[in-house]
């Protein structure tokens, strides 16, 4: 078996070169982009090394409204999209008839370009010179004025931001849930009827405990999604993030390395790692919780 | 009796709340594709807008494909997706035969360390893979859009699992016969392995055809732009004036393949996601 | 083609323990003669599949030589030995029908030995007709019955000609009936062939059946290589005479004393010129006649009828095992009852083992 020891890594040499250079390399190089102070990018020389950069985007008021935003999204939108797949979950698992024309149509928006899908909800929410916009007439109906959804308020900002976010995280929520709804032995229920239980004591002590470790992964899975949010940004309220007051962390490190804002590697880098701290932190925590609530099979 | 009563009364309301939600999911498409109908005077002269049109245009797709450079943008993410896609097989296919089926020093460690970079999200490498592609002078360029993204730890990592699944016997078998380890992965796993095969390419697919940052990173001329930079550059400087229909025509033009893609695939799509997909 | 192995040892690292070796395979010494069909014979992890693996060619062995006929092999790979392996599990290709199955080794050919493609359709129609097949040739193997995926694994095994036909438990998938069907096929096979043929398998009545010679195994020590028969009325040690017969040989704890063997205080057998000893003494099933003043008296638990036999299980003090089991032929057993039975041994079916070793004491 000797010989083959070089032919194996012959057949491992693609992905090592390319996760090399595009993986590993960025990791370090990214550390060290974040301690170099005053990098800068024409001429690739720096200051000095220390913590100043990390120091800088932490007080700088964008990166703090970036900050606050990605929270809100995050605590907005991951508790509602999963509390809200599960009820649809739990409604198509209890019909036949259509469950798979629901399926299928729950799960178009993953498969759309999120960009050009989040155009559709700009103009639906817009005000212009020439309407209100559909949602604004929809409003009116119940008698409250109008509100510039795109350009006015923060609430009103943060509610088409929140709203469009669930629509496109949904798809998958649904689709996970309902496979693990699916995937509980139905003799459970059998069981259940049987000693008499009610439907909603049959959800809370069989079918929930059943799919807690689906529901953990995805609330997990949903948190490190909903920190890294940007192009939902992006498609709703246009590139220039800022200007809006809608940016996010991801958003923040973009501008400073690209665009009118860009050419500080070292901000970014700086900022990168943050997003990553916080992630990291919420992930472990996530998981502690888990590991003494969710009871696996 | 009461029993029966009720249910039929709980049944109606499921129904009723799952067609709200997927009232919510088609909406945004019906307004897009009707919107892309109407003509621009038509649009504009709606204070209320209507739910249907009489007169349907298709002046608006004319317009995105005349206007904007929508046909290049189109073949951009055409050439781009299929080139990411093709080059990621050749990458990820022998890596993991060779973590599944090849026997050598190092393969637990080598294993362990590529699925530690599972971990690792985009957004903390890309400032470094920006610069390095800016180095190498590969902005506007294709091969600047597809290199960083050519390979996936996640699909070597599903890959592996299955060829792993597949019996040591055949492999034994292939042996005896005198069958090469290539052939045998050409002509064995990989046609076994199709199912999961067609699935990872899939994902791709729908990756690379929604991938809009970094395209965004390394392309500034427009000739290279993919359909979602495009999206963003025709709603900035679109079509000189705001164009909402024909705006909506191209979002049309830019959501149909994939939808098509989803229709016929629609299980493999799906059972594909569920198994491994995340989107973000 | 003759196969020899000499001091064939296998050994492997322990999984568990580092640094320890575990022996499958502990210097063996046979040689299988040209055109005969084998069995290896054993329980679980007694080392057989790991010998079919390293005649195969799949394994290296630590020490030791293989040959076919005269030509040393042991360093080849296993393309270039000339052998087909059927499995188990069939290990068919799935993706591929029948037909392309049993081409895909000859596609493998090189240099001279390439076959155009209807010479390789004519050479798969040929071993197709010999394991009678060909009505499937363009079904998928899931498309198929266990016993006929079997025959497509043995035509693919044998479509190069190979020089030794190795199978590994190739009937223990199948269900009881398709396996008795089968191994008649398998010895047709082989007798029209005329290919050298090993076959591993734990069941011995397979092996029984079938095999020209049977080579018993345990814990990766050879045991015996006999001709069926002779395992079971001649065998070469304690392991062997309980390994093979069911219902199990009956062992007890005996010693020779004054020219006459003796189980517990009765004497049953006369053997001559044996020293004085403890030894293990094994009466077949069938060894046992059931008579009023019989030498062994034992205490009766239970008479089975089964048909043609009874079967009478009774205990002793000196006995192993549970109980005693013997077998009469229903004619000759009147109404047993009562709280002992004795026997008489029939000389032939009493075998004596050293004490220590499990030697067979030859008389």
């Amino acid at each position: 078996m000797k010989k083959n020891n070089w032919k194996a890594w012959l057949y491992l040499l693609p992905a090592m070169v390319f996760l090399g250079v595009f993986m590993v390399y960025p990791l370090i190089d990214v550390c060290i982009y974040s301690l170099e102070e005053s990098y800068n990018f024409a001429s690739q020389s720096y200051t000095g090394v220390g913590l100043y950069n990390f120091r800088y985007v932490l007080s700088d008021p964008y990166f703090v409204r970036a900050l606050q935003n990605t929270f809100l999204i995050v605590a907005i939108t991951v508790p509602l999209s999963t509390g809200l797949s599960l009820l649809i979950a739990l409604g198509l698992s209890s019909i036949k008839p259509l469950r798979n024309a629901y399926q299928t149509i729950y799960f178009l928006p993953y498969v759309t370009n999120t960009l050009a899908v989040g155009l559709v909800f700009m103009i639906l929410f817009k005000r212009t010179a020439y309407t209100d916009g559909l949602i604004n007439l929809l409003i009116a109906k119940f008698g409250a004025g109008p509100v510039d959804f795109i350009e006015g308020p923060y609430w009103a900002k943060m509610f088409v931001m929140c709203f469009y976010t669930i629509w496109v995280v949904m798809p998958f929520k649904i689709l996970i849930l309902t496979s693990a709804l699916a995937s509980v032995n139905p003799d459970y229920y059998k069981a259940a009827r049987v000693d008499g239980a009610t439907s909603s004591r049959i959800f809370w002590k069989i079918t929930l405990p059943m799919i807690s470790p689906t529901v953990f992964y995805l609330i997990i899975t949903g948190f490190i999604g909903a920190f890294k949010a940007y192009s939902d940004e992006v498609a709703i309220f246009g590139t220039n993030l800022n200007a809006a007051g809608m940016n996010t962390i991801v958003g923040y490190v973009y501008d400073m390395l690209y665009g009118d804002s860009g050419g500080y590697p070292s901000y970014a880098a700086a900022a990168a790692l943050i997003l990553f701290a916080i992630v990291f932190t919420i992930t472990y925590i996530n998981l502690t919780f888990s590991k003494n609530k969710v009871q696996y099979m | 009796m009461i029993e029966r009563k009720n249910s039929r009364v709980s049944h109606a309301l499921i129904y009723l709340f799952l067609t709200v939600w997927a009232l919510i999911v088609l909406f945004p498409f019906y307004w897009m594709v009707l919107t892309s109908f109407k003509s621009f005077t038509a649009y504009n002269s709606e204070y209320i807008p209507k739910f249907i049109t009489l007169q349907p245009t298709l002046e608006n797709y004319r317009d995105a494909f005349t206007t904007v450079p929508l046909g290049r943008y189109f073949l951009n993410t055409l050439i781009f997706t299929v080139a990411t896609t093709g080059l990621m097989m050749v990458v990820i296919v022998p890596a993991a035969f060779a973590f599944a089926r090849l026997e050598f020093k190092g393969r637990n460690g080598m294993f362990a360390l590529f699925l530690s970079l599972m971990m690792i999200p985009t957004e903390l490498v890309i400032i470094t893979n920006y610069v390095t592609i800016v180095n190498w002078n590969m902005r506007n360029t294709y091969l600047g859009l597809i290199l960083p993204s050519v390979t996936s730890v996640f699909y070597i990592y599903l890959l592996k699992e299955n060829f792993e699944a597949i019996p040591d016997e055949l492999y034994k078998a292939a042996k005896v016969d005198g069958t090469s380890d290539l052939k045998y992965l050409l002509k064995v796993m990989v046609p076994i392995s199709q199912p999961t095969i067609v699935t990872i390419i899939i994902l791709k697919v729908i990756e690379c055809w929604n991938s809009y940052v970094w395209p965004r990173l390394i392309t500034y001329d427009a000739n290279y732009y993919l359909v979602s930079n495009g999206i963003q550059e025709i709603r900035e400087n679109g079509f000189g004036r705001e164009n909402t229909p024909a705006m909506m025509a191209a979002v049309v033009v830019i959501s149909v393949p994939l939808i098509i893609l989803f229709l016929i695939f629609r299980k493999k799509i799906m059972a594909g996601v569920s198994r491994g997909g995340t989107k973000g | 083609m003759k196969v020899v192995l000499e001091n064939l040892t296998k050994q492997y690292q322990s999984r568990n323990i580092k640094g320890q070796t575990v022996t499958a395979v502990n210097n063996f010494n046979f040689e299988i003669p040209d055109g005969q069909l084998i069995g290896l014979l054993g329980p679980s992890g007694c080392g057989k599949s790991t010998t079919l693996n390293l005649i195969s060619g799949l394994e290296t062995p630590t020490s030791g030589r293989i040959f076919f006929g005269d030509r040393d092999v042991t360093s080849l790979p296993p393309e270039e030995r000339g052998v087909g392996l059927v499995f188990q599990n069939y290990a068919l290709y799935p993706h591929l029908t029948v037909e392309e199955n049993i081409i895909f080794p000859l596609q493998n050919l090189k240099g001279a030995q390439k076959m155009t493609k209807e010479a390789m359709h004519a050479k798969a129609m040929e071993v197709a007709h010999l394991v009678q097949i060909e009505p499937y040739m363009h079904r998928k193997p899931r498309e198929m019955s266990g016993g006929q995926q079997q025959r497509v694994a043995i035509a693919r095994a044998l479509v190069k000609i190979p020089q030794v036909l190795l199978l590994d438990e190739p009937l223990s998938n199948l269900d009881a009936r398709l396996r008795l069907q089968t191994r008649e096929e398998l010895r047709r096979i082989q007798r029209e062939t005329g290919v050298t043929t090993i076959f591993v398998t734990h069941d011995q009545e397979e092996a029984m059946s079938i095999s020209d010679l049977i080579v018993v195994m345990k814990a990766g020590e050879l045991q015996q290589i006999d001709k069926p028969q002779n395992t079971y009325d001649d065998p070469a040690n304690l392991f062997v005479a309980q390994f093979l017969g069911t219902p199990q040989i009956n062992t007890f704890e005996a010693r020779i004393q004054d020219g006459r063997v003796f189980i517990g205080d009765e004497a049953v057998l006369e053997v001559s010129g044996q020293k004085d000893r403890p030894v293990w003494a094994t009466v077949r099933p069938e060894g046992f006649i059931h008579t009023e003043n019989g030498a062994l008296t034992c205490r009766l638990d239970r008479v089975e009828v089964m048909g043609r036999d009874v079967s009478v299980v009774s205990t002793h003090p000196a006995m192993t095992g549970r109980n005693i089991r013997t077998i009469i032929a229903a004619e000759e057993a009147p109404d047993i009852t009562g709280e002992t039975v004795r026997f008489n041994l029939k000389p032939g079916k009493v075998f004596l083992f050293e004490k220590d070793s499990e030697e067979r004491i030859r008389l």
